[in-house]
């Protein structure tokens, strides 16, 4: 096991994460953050260090179809988007899961328009959580190498596609030292892509994803084919499946290169914790600042970060927080309308579970705002007296909001 | 059970997508009087055989229009150079009933 450490960016270190897994086709449109990453593998293909077909398309849409195709026929395929790139994608991107092709994304997440902003927050990937990807949030460069590697494994094992993200500027171009694995090692880990499900083959064709109704039928050869629905409890089926395979990838990665990120979800602090600060990505490692400092003032707080978001890791989160007094959830994103989408998703998961914590919802860092260690420390300052005052439920809490204008 | 019947796929062949013309509503009638390939007595125009979506036409001198698949689009009788193609309501040929005001009920 050799390695070498370089300082590099979150997209540099996704990019390495590519190429180390010996991507076939790569298709993408240029968006902030997300295009150093397609920048630096395009300039390798270019060059011949990277033998892969790169694709320029006119648009996410077509990056993502392309994927699909390539896919289909048996490529390892990759793709990398931001926010209005992402949504612009959306029609494609839910036909790669219910295809069940094993691509891989990258998101450097960013704030939806209008307005439009460029900078971090997670309502893009967010708002197509429902879509039937895999979801992996990295609170740092080396994970987002790590992950983006192990996201392979996963999708060819399941034939499930899968996004890795990661917050834009706070990782995708800040620098950090990333310990890049020796090729050996990943080929060792993720052998060439062989287990496509779709029949390519012009001497016995094959529609592929044709018009499926509401109900099982036999086919031309008589044999009893799925209908829509079964077609989708299969897919559920392999995105709960995912729940077991995470864990088992990211220990068998452990082994083959010595780092392991916890599978679905990681803790900091959590051994006695009363109060349990939740977050996704580099928010997630703010708040170990947090919960030290609370730590200091008597207040016994822990961090569980999800990595895996989807597919929501229930039991891994009921095991964590049972017999807690309360889960702060920090959400960089809203369902408008509702609450934070890890504070309600979270909240649902421990429902009737006894001594299930209280949950409480905070939002914070929407298209960029700042937020400090200190601002997340008085937020589970305030929650905790709201929380010892009686209180069982509580509004979302807007952190480091300016309504002053109002 | 196999991961490939997990997904959506099949064998391209005839009836593949089931018996499509129970969708039809109107249905091509052809009068051979007038199907330029009729008169000529030989394999000739088949343009509507060119047009069907479907591909639900058989090439002949006047060419078969297979019903069992023909949704009822109405393309080769838009198509037909010599207005062969005739589109017929459904009603009319018994699949419902039609009453004395001429609507299917």
């Amino acid at each position: 096991m050799t390695a070498e450490t370089s300082v590099m960016t979150g997209n540099e270190a996704a990019a390495a994460a590519v190429k180390l897994a010996r991507v076939q086709v790569i298709a993408a449109y240029p968006i902030t953050p997300q295009s150093p990453v397609v920048e630096q593998l395009a300039a390798w293909v270019e060059s011949g260090e990277l033998p892969a077909e790169f694709v320029p398309v006119e648009s996410e849409h077509s990056a993502m179809t392309v994927c699909i195709g390539a896919s289909t026929v048996g490529a390892r395929t990759f793709t990398a988007t931001s926010a209005n790139g992402l949504a612009y994608m959306t029609e494609q991107v839910w036909w790669a899961p219910g295809a069940r092709l094993p691509i891989v994304m990258c998101i450097a997440n960013r704030a939806m328009a209008a307005p439009w902003n460029v900078l971090n927050d997670q309502q893009d990937s967010m708002s197509v959580r429902d879509a039937g990807w895999v979801q992996l949030y990295c609170r740092n460069n080396q994970e987002i190498l790590d992950t983006t590697v192990q996201a392979y494994r996963i999708a060819e094992r399941l034939h499930l596609p899968v996004m890795v993200c990661y917050d834009g500027f706070l990782l995708s171009h800040t620098m950090m030292p990333v310990s890049v694995p020796d090729a050996a090692d990943v080929d060792a880990f993720l052998p060439a892509f062989t287990g496509q499900l779709t029949i390519v083959d012009p001497a016995d064709p094959r529609n592929i994803g044709p018009v499926t109704l509401a109900d099982p039928r036999a086919d031309a050869e008589g044999v009893l084919r799925p209908g829509y629905m079964e077609v989708r409890a299969f897919h559920q089926r392999a995105l709960l499946d995912a729940l077991e395979v995470i864990p088992e990838v990211d220990a068998a990665y452990g082994d083959a290169i010595g780092r392991s990120w916890g599978g679905l979800v990681w803790e900091h602090l959590m051994d006695d914790a009363d109060v349990v600060l939740v977050a996704a990505g580099s928010l997630a490692t703010q708040l170990t600042l947090a919960a030290e400092a609370l730590r200091s003032e008597g207040i016994k707080a822990g961090v569980l970060g999800i990595r895996a978001y989807r597919p929501f890791p229930v039991a891994a989160l009921r095991d964590r927080l049972g017999g807690r007094e309360l889960a702060l959830v920090f959400d960089k994103a809203l369902s408008y309308g509702y609450e934070g989408p890890i504070c309600s998703d979270l909240r649902g998961s421990l429902l009737g579970v006894e001594g299930a914590p209280a949950v409480f919802g905070a939002v914070c860092g929407l298209g960029g705002r700042d937020i400090s260690p200190e601002q997340l420390t008085d937020s589970a300052r305030r929650a905790t007296a709201d929380l010892r005052a009686g209180a069982r439920t509580r509004a979302t809490e807007w952190i480091n909001l300016h309504t002053e204008a109002e | 059970m196999d991961a490939q019947r997990e997904i959506s796929m099949a064998s391209p062949a005839v009836g593949e997508a089931g018996a499509t013309g129970q969708w039809r509503n109107k249905r091509p009638v052809m009068d051979p009087a007038l199907c330029l390939a009729a008169k000529a007595g030989r394999v000739t125009c088949q343009i509507c055989w060119v047009h069907c979506p479907d591909g639900c036409i058989a090439q002949g001198a006047s060419p078969v229009i297979d019903l069992t698949y023909c949704k009822g689009c109405g393309i080769c009788a838009q198509e037909c150079p010599a207005d062969a193609i005739e589109m017929v309501a459904e009603a009319l040929h018994g699949a419902c009933e039609i009453d004395e005001s001429g609507e299917a009920r």
